[in-house]
């Protein structure tokens, strides 16, 4: 069994930006994975396209870098196809809420097991900086040569309508935090969507490392900057759906809505809902298919000596005429 | 007694039960022994626009519509207004005899430009501007008119079994006017009321009320009236014959070779292949478990693509099944299906573009652009299947091949294929094979290179799951691990390595997969896909009349076979390109690949199929050097 993380890693020449928060995410999807100890041949990483798209290069798990916008196709397919696979998707915020928006709700309804990450930091990094749908209205990061004039899509409260059965935000730079976050989320059964808080040091002279931490914003008396971000579970807050009843599962909604709407002075990061009592898409479909899990369309046999083993007999007869 | 060749059409609004006639219809003579070829038209409408089912019956092989129609059926205005002109002199007419006041304008759903055709010819016949008008402009010809209440019917059949509710059924009009129109025709009761069992088999208690009906209607019409002046009789039936419908020879070939999984996104007329496969998700499988076909309905055509493309990286046989728009839409996700070598299989049933076009009708659009589908230069196969049987052993191929050449093979089919039910030899799931190619099952030694080199091009295929075949893909340009890779000489490669694969198919496919060949002439027909039947049909009637015509048929459009085309076309004299869309589109493949150059174009491109008479008039004229380059078909309405 592996369990170094130094065995998840690739050879491969990792050109993000100096600084660039994805270096924390790709060591705590490693972390992740090594921690939980599964079989670098049992998991994959989609990707999307945009500097987040290389991170299954950096990988040494099967990595699929796909297209624009499309990494939850792709990857929901290899998911439906091989159950037995742990498939974590990762993208930018314009990759999974502007040119994906519509799989990104779409997935959000069909619930497969599976991990979703976005990698948030306002901006299309590598077309050079233009505005993604998470920056806020009227911000003008440096290459915009007008001030943003959309309003921002918010993620968490997106995922929540759209269905995902689990909801949470890390932050690059709390790489412990964000790999325990990424276990939690695999190990829901269920989609797991994270929102992934990532300065972009190039393109992003807002939302920085120092904005984040508060450094704009020192407490007069202790001379310390005051931090934005903050942990749900330091201030009791319970994300979990406990008991299968429309009015636990609404008030836990609207929480998670609530807490999704706090930005600026104060940003959360951790589990905002989980609802483990939904059914996931593999369950729904062995309802209908009994044996979906044991003999999934990955692994079943098809052939014997070159010829179909399939019976379509019967189909046949009662188009006799 | 000479031979049968009868076509029968029944119209009336869509969602009034004229499909479900049809199929009794189909079905009471198929179970005769009968030839079988119908094929359904109607309106993108859900409720109450004209649409109608022509059924052609023949004691001889058929694979055709024909130009006219023997016996007309008609419970609504507008199918007798639309299709009166069409019945032959020695035609019959079963009407609603309800309708025959109803004036042209008091038809809603008569386009302008209809309109004005009919009140022309109408008025040129000295005829009142009703539908009385229009039937006595048959009846001059010497069309038999038979006058049916269909009101009246149900209130005897009513009264006599005593069933009161049956008195306001008038959706079993339908069934009234087959059972009518076999009783006509000579047709024993036995294999109506076999008909009307199966189509209704899901309701007992239904399928009953309408056999008790068919059997009323039957009688009624054989006591009533005097026999039709043509009449059907059994003939021994053929063992093995099923009556099916285009889209379940492609639905069933996927189940017998192995697709297991399929995604799409709801298109006319594609998404019945994918209703069908949800509907038979699981079966039996020799010395194994049940196997099952995953079917997800998607977001959209972008999803499906995806989807199917992430489940072949899985191993599993993936596919989708598609229409014009939507294949527009998996363009992009094509190429990167492309550039990672994966096999996957893209059913694509044609319609009339471009855009949304005509949504319902046939046409022969696509070859084109599936050819050229995505930016970049990548490897794919566009075949295409001719009919309904050709349908399921073909899409065993299509899987074949993608799994061998690791590449996106574009199964061409289309709406005319898709809702035609015909009588065809069942299908032979034996006479399938299914080779894989080089898919890997375990590997041993851990320095697998998904890209690895091989003479032929085609590298040994991991999957994701299997240890030690841990690879990468992207989009990007990438090496031979499947890491990003700009690197030139890798990019030669890599480009090369691609381009090759489509040397090696066409190498290998055999020649009889790649073309069919009916035997060549002085003249000679070069065609692809459905217009296969109508042309088959009309070189029998050519060969009656002593003409000579050859026929050439193409499967695999891309790679295209030029140099086998090339041989068998030495000694022919004259190239004529029937095809239906606008342009010409394998006429330019031709032009493109061949030394000879095409001679004449026969296209439709009305969204109605070719019938085998327009065809045989129009080969005729180019024989007897009376046409003009290009010919445009238009018959149907």
């Amino acid at each position: 069994m592996v369990s170094n993380v130094a065995d998840y890693k690739t050879e491969v020449h990792n050109d993000w930006c100096p600084g660039c928060g994805d270096f924390g995410i790709v060591s705590a999807i490693q972390m992740a994975l090594a921690e939980m100890e599964i079989p670098r041949h049992k998991a994959v990483i989609f990707s999307g396209v945009g500097c987040s798209g290389k991170t299954s290069h950096y990988l040494n798990v099967y990595g699929v870098h796909t297209l624009h916008g499309r990494v939850l196709p792709f990857s929901q397919g290899a998911k439906l196809a091989n159950p037995e696979m742990t498939v974590v998707a990762v993208g930018g915020d314009g990759d999974g809420l502007g040119i994906g928006a519509g799989h990104f709700v779409a997935a959000g309804r069909r619930n497969v097991d599976m991990t979703y990450l976005i990698f948030n930091n306002g901006v299309y990094g590598l077309t050079k900086g233009q505005a993604s749908p998470t920056l806020k209205l009227g911000l003008q990061t440096k290459s915009l040569p007008e001030p943003n004039v959309n309003q921002s899509v918010n993620p968490i409260a997106l995922a929540i309508a759209s269905g995902f059965t689990f909801v949470a935000r890390g932050y690059a730079y709390d790489v412990r935090q964000l790999k325990d976050l990424i276990i939690a989320a695999v190990k829901h059964r269920g989609l797991s969507f994270l929102d992934v808080l990532q300065p972009c040091p190039t393109y992003n002279d807002i939302n920085t490392r120092d904005w984040f931490s508060g450094m704009d914003n020192i407490d007069e008396i202790t001379n310390r900057p005051r931090p934005r971000i903050y942990k749900l579970e330091d201030v009791g807050y319970d994300p979990v759906v406990h008991i299968d009843s429309p009015q636990e599962e609404n008030e836990k909604l609207t929480q998670a809505l609530i807490k999704s709407n706090e930005w600026d002075a104060k940003i959360p990061t951790g589990i905002f809902y989980k609802n483990d009592i939904a059914q996931s898409y593999d369950q729904r479909m062995a309802e209908r298919i009994p044996n979906y899990i044991e003999n999934p369309p990955a692994y079943q046999e098809i052939s014997a000596a070159g010829k179909s083993i399939t019976d379509i007999s019967k189909m046949l007869d009662k188009l006799e005429v | 007694m000479s031979s049968i060749d009868f076509t029968w059409v029944i119209g009336g609004p869509q969602g009034g039960g004229v499909e479900t006639a049809a199929n009794i219809f189909a079905g009471a003579c198929a179970g005769c022994g009968l030839q079988v070829f119908g094929k359904r038209e109607y309106y993108s409408n859900i409720k109450g626009e004209h649409s109608y089912f022509g059924v052609r019956v023949s004691d001889k092989i058929i694979r055709s519509n024909v130009s006219g129609i023997t016996m007309l059926v008609g419970f609504d205005a507008e199918t007798l207004f639309r299709h009166a002109d069409a019945v032959f002199d020695d035609g019959a007419i079963v009407y609603e005899s309800d309708l025959s006041g109803l004036k042209i304008d008091e038809v809603h759903t008569l386009d302008a430009q209809f309109k004005e055709r009919l009140v022309k010819y109408l008025l040129s016949k000295n005829k009142p501007l009703t539908i009385q008008g229009a039937l006595d402009a048959a009846k001059e010809r010497g069309v038999v008119l038979y006058p049916v209440s269909f009101k009246e019917i149900l209130a005897n059949l009513s009264d006599e079994t005593n069933n009161p509710k049956l008195r306001g059924m008038f959706r079993m009009q339908n069934v009234l006017a087959v059972s009518i129109s076999i009783g006509l025709l000579g047709l024993p009761p036995e294999t109506l009321l076999k008909s009307v069992g199966s189509v209704f088999s899901r309701k007992a208690e239904i399928a009953e009320m309408n056999k008790t009906a068919a059997n009323y209607a039957y009688n009624f019409a054989t006591v009533k009236y005097s026999k039709f002046r043509y009449q059907l009789s059994q003939i021994p039936k053929e063992e093995h014959v099923i009556l099916a419908q285009g889209f379940q020879s492609t639905s069933l070939g996927k189940i017998a070779c192995g697709c297991r999984f399929q995604s799409y996104y709801p298109i006319t007329p594609a998404s019945d292949e994918s209703v069908f496969l949800e509907s038979n998700e699981i079966f039996e499988v020799e010395n194994n478990r049940p196997g099952s076909t995953l079917v997800v309905q998607t977001e959209d055509e972008i999803s499906a693509i995806g989807m199917i493309i992430g489940a072949s990286l899985t191993g599993a046989r993936s596919a989708t099944s598609t229409s014009g728009p939507g294949f527009s839409l998996m363009a992009e996700a094509l190429g990167w299906a492309g550039i990672n070598e994966v096999p996957i299989v893209v059913t694509l049933y044609q319609r009339s573009g471009p855009s949304t076009g005509l949504p319902t009708r046939h046409g022969q659009d696509d070859l084109q652009f599936a050819i050229h589908a995505g930016h970049g230069d990548f490897p794919r196969i566009v075949y295409a299947s001719g009919d309904t049987e050709e349908g399921f052993y073909d899409t065993a191929k299509c899987f074949n091949f993608a799994d061998i050449y690791q590449m996106p093979v574009i199964h061409m089919m289309d709406k005319f294929i898709a809702s035609t039910v015909s009588t065809v030899k069942r299908f032979d799931p034996t006479k399938i094979t299914i080779e894989r190619g080089k898919l890997l099952e375990r590997i041993g030694e851990p320095e697998y290179k998904r890209f690895t080199p091989s003479p032929d091009g085609i590298s040994p295929r991991s999957r994701l799951g299997l240890e030690n075949g841990i690879f990468w893909n992207t989009g990007d340009e990438s090496d031979e691990s499947g890491h990003i890779s700009e690197d030139p000489e890798n990019r030669i490669y890599k480009m090369d390595k691609r381009a090759h694969k489509m040397e090696i198919a066409l190498d290998k496919i055999p020649k009889e997969d790649q073309v069919i060949n009916y035997g060549v002439s002085d003249f000679c027909i070069l065609s692809w896909g459905s217009t296969k039947g109508p042309i088959l049909d009309a070189i029998e009637m050519l060969n009656k009349e002593g003409y000579k015509v050859g026929f050439v048929q193409i499967k695999m459009l891309h790679p295209f076979p030029a140099q086998y085309v090339q041989s068998l076309l030495s000694g022919v004299k004259k190239i004529i390109d029937i095809e239906a869309n606008q342009s010409g589109q394998m006429g330019s493949l031709l032009n493109e690949y061949l030394d000879k150059k095409v001679d004449y174009y026969i296209l439709k491109y009305t969204g109605r199929p070719m019938t085998c008479n327009e065809l045989f008039d129009s080969i005729k004229k180019i024989i007897d050097n009376k046409a003009e380059k290009k010919q445009v078909l238009t018959y149907g309405v």
